[in-house]
């Protein structure tokens, strides 16, 4: 089933993009091309497949618990939009 | 100098026939007068380079170096390089100077190699051309017209120009090989797991995967010595023991048995691609080589599978620039959901805005089994169809793109038609496989064919040992666009 323009605003929200009425004309054309493309993949059959998430079937290792990074605090909020006494600032949340 | 490979550079180097600090300096000076005509760079920063490369020499001149040390090298702007400006080709990351170096930057920073500059890409590596750059797209060296592929468009561009010897990409379906093929040099993605994705920014994590760009296969090697190898800071990396990818360059391939899969040469492909894509193989066959028809059943549904799993991926993995902690914050916003909507909707481009949407619809709930698992398990089948492939031979061959290059603009209108001129390509990164593209002959608008050669997992030896054999016998490699030759 084509993705209208509600459904696009819905994905558009979930995903923190916003777009504009004029923006969706051209974003239900592309991405009903692209999902129709991948409609091929309904017809295959793929009864007792397992799902592959990787290519190499590895486990996730585990390592020892212990501190392995340095204080990195002041280098990585050198290049944040907006910090303030060593925290990162967003607009408020909370009334 | 200008036509020299990285192996005879090395060889150059350690006999103190050329410095590095002259390499260098002829690059970056190659880079300025190029930069017009290709955009193959985002960034250049002289001082940092010389400086580099004043180590190297006196590296060079302890008796201390490796193959490596004191080479150019042009890294793609997806690498993370303390100090440099890393953007992705991303408005989103316009002003970010990355705070460590990616695990490959590292290994050629011990290497001794000198980092020449960060290659011009599509947007967080999502395109087949390289236009969908932020800042402009790239030009094929070939005819300036005409797009060099993509992702990885301006680190092809920029060995194929000569600019540099050699130059590193990443391959999520197709972004090494395809630029490759476009711009007549040689290109390879390993398996996947051998090189770290640790500073290489994600888009699509279980098939990204780093390698490299340089004009022949025995260059490629020299390469992969150096950035392969475990790395515990990637989830993904393998812990295998170290290879030497040149052993086996020099052996005959008498005896090799050369898989021709037959869904790959029905419809489809150009006539002047298939018609250098058959003179390969005559080659390969005159070098002793037999061939085996095979079959790869499932390879129609590799590229419906890829943008289910490659979308999803992103929209996870570009959730993280909501414009707190770095990269682009949009100037005005009402309150913090306003932020990261604006802020995402100003700093993304296009193509990427297209394909979180997609891969959060097919996340979304009530349609993850159908999408998501779907093309896992699609995928699953793919890996199985070249397993079954690989009993019957060593290497898998035929065309890296469907089309030669195609002109700037022609594709932009229409991402589906983009997306299936990776149609050979991405098949090998659902299943991890390694894979390159080698220079194999010339189409329409004297643009450049290249040869797909597919390897088993591992296989890289053997793969470049087929490619160095194959270049020794032809010099498709060692042509250079007239407006960059010598």
């Amino acid at each position: 089933m084509p993705l209208n323009f509600d459904d696009i605003r819905r994905v558009a929200d979930l995903a923190r993009i916003e777009v504009t009425d004029a923006d969706l004309r051209a974003a239900e054309r592309e991405l009903n091309g692209i999902l129709s493309l991948v409609a091929q993949l309904q017809a295959a059959d793929t009864a007792g497949v397992e799902p592959m998430a990787h290519a190499q079937d590895v486990t996730l290792r585990l390592r020892e618990d212990e501190v392995t990074e340095s204080d990195e605090r002041a280098r990585f909020q050198s290049i944040a939009p907006q910090v303030e006494a060593g925290l990162y600032l967003v607009p408020k949340v909370i009334e | 100098m200008v036509e020299a490979s990285l192996s005879e550079l090395a060889t150059a180097l350690k006999a103190r026939r050329a410095s590095s600090v002259e390499l260098t300096r002829a690059a970056l000076d190659r880079i300025a007068r190029a930069k017009d005509a290709l955009n193959a760079f985002i960034t250049v920063d002289p001082d940092r380079s010389l400086a580099q490369a004043r180590s190297a020499d006196a590296r060079i001149a302890r008796g201390e170096g490796d193959a490596l040390t004191g080479i150019p090298v042009a890294h793609k702007d997806i690498f993370c390089a303390e100090g440099w400006r890393t953007t992705c080709a991303s408005k989103m990351l316009a002003d970010f100077v990355a705070p460590y170096d990616a695990h490959v930057i590292g290994r050629f920073h011990a290497a001794g190699a000198v980092l020449i500059g960060k290659t011009n890409m599509d947007e967080f590596a999502m395109g087949s051309s390289s236009e969908n750059s932020h800042y402009g797209p790239v030009r094929n060296p070939w005819h300036g017209e005409f797009v060099p592929g993509g992702s990885s468009g301006g680190s092809a561009a920029a060995v194929a120009a000569r600019l540099v010897p050699c130059a590193t990409g990443t391959d999520t379906g197709g972004s090494i090989r395809q630029p490759a093929a476009l711009c007549g040099v040689s290109g390879i993605k390993p398996t996947y797991g051998l090189v770290s994705r640790y500073g290489m920014i994600a888009f699509a994590s279980s098939l990204d995967q780093g390698g490299a760009f340089a004009r022949q296969a025995e260059d490629l090697a020299l390469m992969l010595n150096v950035m392969t190898g475990f790395d515990p800071r990637d989830a993904t990396s393998l812990d295998r023991p170290k290879e030497d990818y040149a052993r086996e360059l020099e052996r005959p391939l008498a005896g090799l048995r050369v898989g021709l899969p037959k869904e790959y040469f029905g419809e489809g492909m150009d006539a002047d691609v298939r018609a250098a894509v058959e003179g390969a193989i005559a080659a390969l066959r005159a070098l002793g080589a037999k061939t085996v028809e095979i079959s790869l059943p499932n390879s129609g549904l590799s590229v419906p599978a890829y943008y289910v799993l490659a979308p999803a991926e992103a929209s996870a993995n570009l959730a993280r620039y909501d414009g707190v902690r770095y990269g682009y914050r949009a100037p005005e916003y009402a309150d913090l959901a306003d932020m990261y909507c604006k802020t995402r909707a100003q700093g993304f481009g296009a193509e990427v805005k297209r394909r979180i949407l997609v891969g959060t619809y097919v996340l979304s709930h009530g349609y993850y089994d159908a999408y998501y698992l779907q093309a896992q398990r699609v995928r699953r089948l793919i890996a199985r169809d070249f397993v079954a492939a690989f009993t019957h031979c060593d290497v898998i061959v035929g065309p890296t793109s469907p089309t030669v290059a195609f002109r700037i603009g022609e594709k932009v209108a229409d991402p589906v038609k983009m997306y299936l001129s990776d149609i050979y390509t991405i098949a090998p990164n659902l299943a991890g496989l390694p894979a390159m593209s080698v220079p194999c002959g010339f189409g329409a608008n004297g643009l450049p064919v290249g040869l797909h050669v597919v390897g088993g997992y591992f296989g890289e030896a053997r793969m470049l040992n087929v490619a160095h054999q194959y270049q020794r016998a032809t010099d498709w490699h060692r042509r250079a666009p007239a407006a960059f030759a010598g």
